[in-house]
């Protein structure tokens, strides 16, 4: 016990400042703070995962851990579709997945928001559309908001949350 | 003894690629004998593939690789008969071929045939996403056209039933609770207890094969960088392996000793990753916590020395895209320490953590017996006892330098599957030490790190076989006319391993599922292709 508590104080508060976005970029902790702003309470994400290579969920993950606490902004994320205000889907769309992707669509009560992430999500990267593949989630479900990137970074998804939260009014 | 004569036979050739390779094309009888020889010898069956032959010499082909003591072993076999492709199946001797062929049926229409068991005829891959009868990777088919919208509910698909008193089935998937990949498990359990387990998978199946057929040989190491996004260093230097192999082109060394940073980074990444959620499966988020803020240090670095923080773009064909910066010398030695001591740190706290140790030790059991007969593969295998690893076993370059120990540990549990990642983050970051003092000895700026590929002859197979931080990856290539690519093979190790989990997970609890199969964690995305 005393090992975890010691390194714990030697760790320390490591949420933000930080990362090393693009310049111009609004640093994640004027992020957070806009999100806060916004939202002025919790929002629940679901993430669907319609076919990615699993790049961008590396990048998904990473929003929980100490430099971007995604948690600490008061987003979390949820493990039923029923509890959720927004679902977060990368990926094309496989075809073997188009069935499970509407339904967990149909299971989020309204209204939701659709962020739809990565160039795969966006456009259907390079996988595109195919025999297996019907490309942009936006081809399956309404989507409100894309974040590109192969992967997108860490950063870069909290913005595309956050911009799909403040164009929305916030009526999640 | 005419068994001895198939694999020795005058008629093996050589085959391009990075590590040792032997191909020999067999009809079916010495296709068969091949087979039960390699059996005796103990091989480890890696992949098997096949491909549509029409517009050059017609038929078909199917093509198996084996890792030796030797190395590579490629079989290849004609099939003549076009109405109705078919070759002896592999499985009844490597089960871990079964899925594989059932996969290799959907996509081409060529069966595998037992010789007293009819293999198993359901679909791998296709649910119900194309028609029946419909192969998408024979030529004759049109290749990317955006196919007519879902005809239907999703595929029934016979599941194994279990009968008894007090059995019942909970089925989960493919979307799943966390931010992890879909799949279906269906599991027929007595109270808490799983008395089975059935998975299906091909979910993320995105047709990789047929698009590479769209692709130039210049173009391929992008898409396999995509194939299975936490082993993009692995697939994309596999087919870099592959298609440098057949141009016999000479990448500068320095481009060599940057590839094995980068997948020792990669493998790192991986490794600490996973101690996290393994931590935070077993209840102890305190871990996640840690290793994941040590995860994100090494991905920031991993901005600096190559650009980006996974490295999707960087291997090419011929080299890498960057070079190493100056400035990032002294930052990465400085990592390399800082995790050093780090994970030390943390792998005492995990030892000496009894709530933790008890849901890692004995559970998901996969003993050494099992895991060798069933053909386990990778860092898997090394849990349970089975030393094999390319670095040590057939070490390409760089590794043929670099002396790396193999990492072996007999639990077969969670807790050695554990063991094994703490004890290769240590292997690795040595290696990137070693490294990293070979790149600055000749650190010339100006020192070339991509070399010029010439235009690889056509109908010419090549093998990339990697060790990623799963396993070994394999990318078989065949090239086309005019810099095209003729048909390429991706093979990723979490082919082998999925069977597995459902014989560790046997007697287990059902709430223990989750910490047994992320101490496996293997690919959906890689083994859907
Ligand atoms: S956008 Fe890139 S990282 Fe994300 S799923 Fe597509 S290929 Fe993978």
């Amino acid at each position: 016990m005393f090992t975890i508590l010691s390194r714990m104080i030697h760790t320390g508060i490591l949420t933000e400042p930080l990362p090393t976005v693009a310049v111009g970029a609004p640093s994640t902790e004027a992020l957070q703070r806009s999100l806060w702003k916004v939202l002025g309470r919790a929002l629940c994400i679901r993430h669907v995962d319609a076919g990615s290579c699993n790049g961008c969920e590396l990048e998904i993950q990473a929003l929980n851990n100490p430099y971007y606490n995604i948690e600490g902004t008061g987003i979390k994320f949820v493990a039923s579709p029923r509890h959720a205000d927004l679902l977060l889907v990368t990926g094309p769309v496989s075809v073997n997945m188009e069935g499970a992707l509407r339904r967990t669509y149909d299971a989020i009560p309204d209204p939701k928001l659709v962020v739809a992430v990565g160039d795969c999500g966006a456009c259907g990267g390079i996988f595109g559309q195919s025999y297996a593949s019907w490309g942009s989630i936006a081809n399956v479900i309404p989507v409100n908001h894309t974040v590109t990137g192969c992967p997108p970074t860490p950063a870069a998804l909290l913005a595309g949350i956050l911009q799909a939260i403040a164009a929305s009014g916030a009526e999640v | 003894m005419p068994m001895a004569s198939t694999l020795h036979g005058s008629l093996a050739n050589k085959l391009p690629s990075n590590v040792s390779c032997t191909h020999l094309d067999l009809g079916a009888v010495d296709w068969q004998s091949a087979l039960t020889e390699l059996k005796a010898m103990g091989a480890t069956f890696l992949t098997v593939w096949g491909a549509d032959n029409c517009g050059r010499d017609n038929g078909y082909s199917i093509h198996a690789a084996f890792l030796t003591s030797a190395g590579v072993e490629v079989l290849s076999h004609r099939i003549e008969n076009v109405a109705n492709p078919s070759y002896p199946s592999i499985a009844p001797l490597f089960p871990a071929a079964s899925r594989m062929e059932r996969a290799t049926r959907d996509l081409l229409g060529i069966a595998s045939t037992g010789p007293d068991r009819q293999p198993d005829q359901r679909g791998w891959y296709r649910h119900n996403g194309w028609p029946a009868n419909t192969y998408p990777l024979r030529h004759n088919n049109p290749h990317l056209e955006p196919r007519a919208p879902n005809p239907g509910p999703d595929n029934p698909y016979p599941f194994v039933q279990v009968e008894g008193d007090g059995v019942h089935e909970i089925a989960v998937g493919p979307v799943h609770a966390g931010t992890i990949e879909p799949g279906h498990f269906r599991f027929s359990v007595v109270g808490e207890k799983v008395i089975r387990l059935e998975e299906r998978l091909g979910y993320t199946h995105k047709g990789v094969a047929k698009l590479f057929e769209t692709l130039s040989q210049k173009q391929g190491h992008r898409l396999a960088a995509r194939l299975s996004g936490d082993s993009a260093v692995a697939f994309s230097w596999a087919y870099c392996a592959a298609i440098e192999a057949i141009t016999a082109a000479t990448v500068p060394p320095r481009a060599v000793y940057l590839r094995a940073l980068a997948l020792e980074h990669e493998r790192l990444a991986n490794h600490l990753g996973d101690l996290g959620a393994l931590g935070n499966d077993a209840g102890f988020s305190f871990g996640l916590t840690q290793f994941s803020r040590l995860k994100e240090d090494l991905l920031r670095a991993n901005l600096e020395a190559f650009g980006e923080r996974y490295l999707f773009n960087y291997i090419l064909p011929g080299g890498v895209a960057l070079n190493l910066p100056q400035s990032v010398y002294a930052h990465l030695v400085h990592l390399y320490r800082a995790l050093d001591y780090e994970v030390a740190g943390m792998q005492s706290i995990y030892d000496e953590h009894g709530g933790l140790q008890d849901r890692f030790r004995e559970t998901g059991l996969l003993s050494h017996g099992l895991a060798l007969s069933l053909g386990a593969i990778g860092l898997v295998a090394r849990a349970s006892g089975i030393g094999r690893d390319l670095r040590v076993d057939h070490p390409w370059a760089p590794y043929d330098k670099m002396a790396t120990q193999m990492v072996l540990e007999t639990g077969g549990d969670v807790a050695a599957r554990v063991l094994v990642r703490f004890r290769e983050i240590y292997e690795s970051l040595r290696l990137c030490r070693a490294l990293l003092a070979d790149l600055s000895h000749n650190s010339i700026e100006a020192t070339p790190v991509a070399c010029d590929l010439a235009v690889a002859e056509p109908n010419r197979l090549g093998i990339g076989l990697i060790e990623g931080w799963r396993g070994p990856v394999m990318i078989a290539l065949e090239t086309g006319a005019d810099g095209a690519v003729r048909r390429c093979h991706s093979h990723d190790p979490s082919w082998q391993n999925w069977p597995l989990i459902e014989h560790a997970i046997i007697d287990n609890i059902v709430p223990d599922f989750p910490l047994i199969n992320k101490s496996f964690n293997l690919s959906y995305s890689g083994q859907d292709g």
